[in-house]
């Protein structure tokens, strides 16, 4: 009895794992899927747009992920394939300097002009 | 004198503002990836539109020679207007078209070449679309020149025309 009980709880143990991890690769894709901007209709992201490029879009990752690609390695490959613009969230390069700097550079600006009339 | 200055700095730099969003306006929105950047061309498994059996890259692309990779489908009207200019393409022997046959019906891609002309040494077949995407297309029709380096040297998309063609010829000469 002892040793059926064990069975049991080692068996939904596995199941269960199995699930939370099926269930994290879910969340990733979604995640990853946000981020990709559809080609076709764009403006949309992929998760949301129904169309072939974005269907196909959404096999490669499913299966990059099931590969075991981490998220990073994704964006990778369809930045090489795609360009830069595929995805939302522009990476810090020499095309993004003043994207990413130039708000830093005026909160900068800005202070040492408070600063000044402050003092 | 401090207040001028301070004026013609920001007339000035509404001035710099309002031309480039003056000049953003005349820009095209839609994004195009690349067509310049050279590539190797994928590694990847297909099904042959003949035979059936699954074959890799490798043997497809085996050949020293130049490679036209042409994405078409029977339901992609562009794909029709360019199929007598790949027609012609297939004559030159210096250069061997492979199709890659997009998201279609296997009887009417067939019927497609039985009408039209088969123009392909090769054709393959690319069910769900993501092999397109593995050579980095986005729709059909697109065209990609591969060198006897086995790398895509240029890209066309949309259908090809006779300027395109010439400009093919220039470049497997």
């Amino acid at each position: 009895m002892k040793i059926l009980k064990i069975f049991i709880i080692v068996f939904l143990s596995i199941g269960f794992s199995h699930l939370k991890s099926g269930e994290k690769n879910n969340e990733l894709k979604s995640k990853i899927l946000k981020n990709i901007r559809c080609l076709i209709c764009q403006g949309q992201s992929v998760y949301d747009s129904e169309s072939e490029f974005a269907s196909s879009i959404k096999l490669i990752v499913d299966r990059k992920i099931n590969e075991g690609l981490k998220e990073d390695k994704i964006y990778q490959f369809l930045r090489e394939k795609y360009g830069d613009w595929i995805i939302y969230d522009p990476q810090f390069n020499k095309n993004t300097y003043v994207l990413w700097l130039l708000p830093l550079l005026l909160f900068l600006f800005g202070g040492a002009i408070m600063y000044k009339k402050i003092k | 004198m401090k207040n001028k200055f301070s004026l013609f700095i920001i007339i000035i730099f509404l001035s710099f503002c309002f031309f480039i969003f003056y000049k953003g306006l005349n820009n095209s929105n839609i994004y195009t990836p690349k067509i310049k950047d050279k590539k190797n061309i994928p590694i990847f498994e297909a099904k042959d539109f003949n035979s059936n059996i699954y074959i890799n890259s490798e043997k497809i692309f085996e050949e020293d020679i130049f490679y036209i990779v042409n994405i078409w489908a029977s339901w992609c009207i562009p794909c029709r207007t360019e199929h007598p200019l790949l027609m012609g393409l297939s004559k030159n022997q210096t250069v061997k078209l492979i199709g890659l046959n997009y998201r279609d019906n296997l009887n009417n891609a067939k019927n497609f070449i039985n009408e039209f002309g088969n123009p392909y040494s090769q054709i393959i077949i690319d069910y769900d679309g993501t092999l397109s995407v593995e050579f980095g297309a986005y729709g059909v029709p697109e065209t990609f020149i591969i060198d006897k380096n086995k790398i895509i040297i240029k890209k066309f998309i949309g259908p090809i025309n006779k300027k395109i063609v010439e400009e093919i010829k220039l470049i497997i000469k």
